[in-house]
Parts: structure tokens; sequence; C-alpha cells
């Protein structure tokens, strides 16, 4: 019985290494993907300008204007919730959850861009961001958070 | 509801606001079925974007932005100006959405 217990103790140990590892190397390989895939299409959605401004330049010029939104949900991975469990310990930067973030708000503003595209325009003002928790509060649970990047897309008349 | 404008700005550049008819609202509580819910926590290993759930919150958003319209256009509005968006997490896998803004007349 006692061996029972142990190789089940075992074998706890042998998945949170698996996962531990998968969640280190594929993560890894697949942030490194994202980041390459977010530079190269903010070069080519270079062309739709982007202000946090308040309003449109030349206001008394009429205008179209529609609101434009942008969203992504996005998890760590088990390595970095493990890594950012035992920084938590000593406190400090977390940068796994940096690059998180990161990518999240690029890939939201990307969205959007996409989405003001097209409708047609080539503008964006007033950009607000917003970010969420999506785990509820629940104990355990690996967190995910929703960041929204919405705007007023305007163009001349 | 195409005829109705949606912008989070407080004007509309170029037009005049003819009268203002005061806050609109529309909220919409949504969650994912347990399948895709499962998906994603196994998705949660490796991290990353959840698709089920952007999907999720896309529709959930789209559908308050609606209802929000069709308050501004059941009290007469052709705009609604100054939109927000708040996100509240109830549980695991549900999320509120709220949309509110400004119903105005435009001329």
């Amino acid at each position: 019985m006692e061996i029972l217990y142990f190789a089940l103790d075992y074998f706890e140990l042998v998945l949170f290494l698996v996962l531990l590892s998968i969640g280190f190397f594929v993560g890894r390989i697949l942030e490194q993907k994202h980041f390459k895939s977010i530079r190269q299409r903010e070069r080519e959605s270079k062309n739709i300008l982007v202000f946090a401004a308040r309003f449109p330049p030349n206001l008394a010029q009429p205008q179209d204007c529609t609101l434009v939104c942008g969203q992504v949900v996005i998890s760590s991975d088990y390595f970095k919730q493990f890594v950012a469990g035992l920084r938590s310990l000593v406190g400090g930067r977390f940068r796994g959850y940096e690059s998180l973030f990161d990518r999240a708000r690029r890939e939201a503003v990307l969205r959007m861009k996409d989405e003001a595209r097209n409708k047609g325009y080539k503008m964006i003002v007033n950009v607000r961001f917003e970010t969420t928790s999506l785990t509820g509060g629940r104990q355990g649970a690996l967190p995910s958070f929703e960041v929204v990047a919405y705007g007023t897309a305007v163009r001349p008349r | 509801m195409a005829d109705i404008l949606v912008s989070n700005i407080e004007i509309v550049p170029g037009r005049r606001v003819i009268r203002h008819l005061g806050l609109v609202q529309g909220s919409t509580v949504r969650s994912k079925h347990a399948g895709k819910d499962i998906l994603a926590g196994l998705k949660n290993i490796v991290g990353g974007e959840l698709k089920a759930y952007t999907e999720l919150m896309q529709e959930a958003r789209e559908e308050a932005t609606d209802r929000m319209i069709q308050q501004a256009a059941s009290i007469g509005a052709n705009g609604v100006l100054n939109v927000r968006y708040a996100t509240t997490s109830v549980t695991m896998g549900a999320a509120e959405i709220l949309a509110y803004g400004t119903a105005v007349v435009l001329e």
C-alpha cells in the first residue's frame, strides 16, 4: 500500500516536471513566433495612425467616424506561473508577465487597426485600453487576462 | 442599425449635436460551454492566446454594443457618443460586458 502511495506521489512530481518543461519550451517558442508576427504586422500597418489624443486634428472639417475595437484573451503558461509564484516571495519584476501583457496589448492594437482598415479608415483617435482578469478570483487557476483596445476611427468626408 | 453613429469621442467633427437624450447602456453576461473550457484549460499549459475566449468576449462585446444601440434607437437618437466599455469577470469562464454612452440627436 505504501508503495502505491509513493508511486502516486512520484507520478504527481513527474507530471509537474513534464508540464513545467512543456510550458517552458513550447510556451517560449510560441511567444517568439507571436512576437515575430506582431512585429511584421506592425510594419505592414504603419500607414494607419493611432492617437491617444481625444480629438482628431482639424475639427471644423466634416468627418465620418465610427467605433473600432480590438481584443485578445491571453493566458500565462505553466512555467511562467510557477516562476511568478516563486518571484512573489521576494518581490520585484515579473518579466514573464511583462512580455505577456506587451504581447496582448500590441495584438489588440493590431486587431483594432485591422478593423479600421477593413472599414476604410486610416486614423484612430481617443484610443483607450482596458485590462480585465478573467480568472474570477479562483485559487489555483492559471491566470488569463482580457485586453481591449478601442477608439474612434475618423476620415475626412 | 447602420444609421446610428457610435463613437468614443464627445463630438462629431463637422456636425452639431441638437439634443442630448441621456445615458444608454447595454450589457451581457456570457460563458462558454464546458468542452471549450477544458480545451482552454489545456491551452493554459503552454500559454498564449485563448482563441475560444477571445471569440466569446468578442461576441459578448458586439451583443452589448447592439443592445446599447437598440436602446438609443428606441428613444429616437441617431448617435451614441463617448462610448465606454467595462468588463467584469463573474466566475471562471463567465464575464459581464457593459457598454454605455450618451445618446444624442445629430443634425
